[in-house]
């Protein structure tokens, strides 16, 4: 029996916003434990919400940027539930009337594109965080209760691991290129839960879903679904039936294992907020964020290849990120040359961060000072040679380029008139390395450069020590 | 009639426990609540839009500003029971995982 696999996302990612989304209490990732918390975030009897203008407006904007019809008349609801990490007890949300509907992401895979649908999006409220300690405590940080978040609900249109994969990917890209969020797995701005399940090929309706958590990266998503895929198949070629049922993956054995068995539908009592007014989102607010949607990576990538004569495959990378992309952009804007720039972002500055395990913005370099730094090199006040010390300078230590070469004495020396009295003089002292050109062993000038060199302390123009030295060996 | 077993599902969805002779009283008083409501459903509202909310604001958004309102100290004063500025609560058991 062959099998047909399903798979449905659903996504959170936090918006990046000041504040929180119905209180005003600031947001920051890693700030003390409770101190960005007030009155509205506690749940205190008597306290109202109210909603963040931005937040909406960033939710907006990842729901054009993934082709989605825009809500024009909502409203809150509320989703019931005791836990403590949300101890309001329930989280306002947008059930009825989300922010956002019939969306699509475009997705490659073995070469074939396709269109993979995004059923709605809303606007929500994170809830704070719980560690279990073994003492029979858990401890409650509510910072993070009440940031902004946005959820993106795929249709059950993906039928490999590969497709969940490429899925995730383009949507991260999307959003990062939005700037709405930072999208990261690692910090819990994105976050992932699947359902997957399996059914006969042919057969007109699903198999039972399950539902797969702890996925703390693309690649788990990816590990998770192929195993899942797998066992479910297993069970029902043995003539087993699939339970409903929540299954965590396990990252050491790349396994799932049983969390809980769903028991009938949540009942989560849903109803409109009473707290919130109704809200009706006007056609020139959403014309206005249209207008105003940064340029995305397929876009940006298009422009470094024709109008800036990038190569396609450098393109792809400079446009991974869009930390690499802005920085990119930046550079260029301060006169750098375009190529130039791109091969050093791509060659030194990669193995840098590589190196330090650490990101682009977490360097002290800038794109000033990298501009400042190529136009170095190419009007020849530096060689390439004392460029990697500069660079290695100015990303360790933010230091400006220009000053720094100056005051250090490593600006280029390519005067003859300075060049050539050295060059005769160490010539004269090498009488052998003369003869040793004579007979043709060309390491001889090797040899002489290197000499050269090491007495000007690497800053003599390489080029015209080349032509002065030709010069003179074959007039000797 | 509202069934005891659905007032059991509702008290456990609010988090009360209930004495098997409350259960009784719940019971006939539910029932009369959801007997008042289905009236309400006996009245024709085709073509009618949904109210959702009964106030005579509309579309009210905040200025996205961080501002602290309150102190942690004063956020804390409340809690029963803090360590190391989280607050403590009898361990989360039979529940989902922390995501």
């Amino acid at each position: 029996m062959n099998f047909e696999t399903t798979i449905g996302l659903e996504v959170h990612v936090e918006l990046k916003t000041n504040s929180k989304m119905y209180s005003p209490t600031p947001v920051a990732y890693g700030a003390e434990s409770n101190i960005n918390t007030n009155v509205i975030d506690f749940g205190f009897p008597g306290t109202l919400p109210t909603v963040n203008k931005n937040g909406y407006r960033l939710g907006v904007m990842v729901a054009l940027a993934l082709n989605a019809e825009i809500e024009k008349h909502t409203h809150f609801d509320r989703k019931n539930y005791f836990y403590p990490d949300n101890p309001k007890a329930y989280q306002i949300t947008q059930q009825d009337k989300p922010l956002g509907h019939d969306g699509y992401i475009e997705i490659e895979v073995d070469g074939k594109k396709k269109k993979i649908g995004v059923e709605e999006l809303h606007v929500e409220e994170d809830a704070g965080k719980n560690t279990h300690g073994n003492n029979g405590y858990s401890y409650v940080d509510l910072n993070r209760q009440g940031t902004p978040l946005i959820e993106i609900v795929s249709k059950p249109d993906m039928h490999s691991p590969e497709e969940a994969y490429q899925y995730l990917e383009n949507l991260r890209k999307i959003v990062q290129f939005t700037g709405a969020s930072d999208v990261k797995m690692e910090e819990g701005s994105m976050r992932v839960d699947t359902n997957i399940s399996i059914s006969p090929v042919g057969s007109d309706t699903y198999g039972t879903k399950v539902e797969l958590k702890n996925l703390n990266s693309f690649n788990h998503v990816k590990l998770g679904l192929a195993y899942e895929e797998k066992r479910q198949a297993a069970i029902l070629k043995q003539g087993g039936t699939i339970g409903q049922e929540t299954r965590r993956f396990d990252e050491k054995t790349g396994e799932t294992f049983l969390m809980r068995v769903k028991s009938g539908a949540d009942d989560y009592r849903y109803f409109p907020e009473p707290d919130l007014p109704d809200y009706d989102i006007s056609p020139e607010w959403i014309a206005e964020i249209k207008a105003n949607l940064p340029e995305t990576a397929s876009v940006r990538r298009a422009h470094y290849i024709n109008e800036l004569g990038i190569p396609e495959y450098d393109a792809g990378v400079l446009t991974d990120t869009k930390e690499m992309s802005d920085f990119f952009d930046e550079a260029v804007e301060y006169d750098a040359n375009p190529k130039l720039v791109s091969n050093w972002l791509m060659g030194e500055v990669n193995a840098y961060l590589n190196d330090k395990r650490i990101g682009l913005l977490e360097t002290k370099l800038t794109p000033e000072h990298l501009a400042k730094m190529i136009n170095l090199i190419s009007n020849g006040t530096i060689s390439s040679k004392i460029a990697k010390k500069v660079f290695q300078e100015t990303i360790s230590n933010g230091t400006e380029p220009e000053e720094w070469v100056k005051s250090k004495g490593l600006v280029q020396e390519s005067d003859p008139a300075v060049l050539e009295p050295i060059i005769l003089d160490i010539l004269d002292n090498n009488q052998q390395s003369i003869d040793d050109f004579k007979n043709g062993k060309d390491r001889a000038v090797g040899f002489l450069v290197g000499q050269i060199m090491k007495q000007t302390h690497g800053q003599a123009n390489p080029k015209v020590v080349n032509k002065i030295l030709m010069t003179e060996l074959k007039s000797r | 009639m509202i069934s005891k077993d659905e007032i059991l599902h509702v008290a456990t969805l609010a988090n009360l426990k209930l004495q098997d002779n409350e259960v009784d009283s719940f019971v006939s008083q539910l029932d009369k609540i959801v007997g008042m409501e289905s009236k309400l459903s006996s009245v024709d509202t085709t073509g009618i839009e949904p109210t959702y909310n009964m106030g005579d604001t509309n579309s009210v958004f905040r200025e996205d500003k961080g501002v602290r309102t309150q102190t942690r100290e004063q956020m804390l004063e409340n809690v029963p029971e803090t360590d190391n500025n989280l607050i403590k609560v009898p361990t989360i058991v039979d529940k989902e995982d922390d995501e």
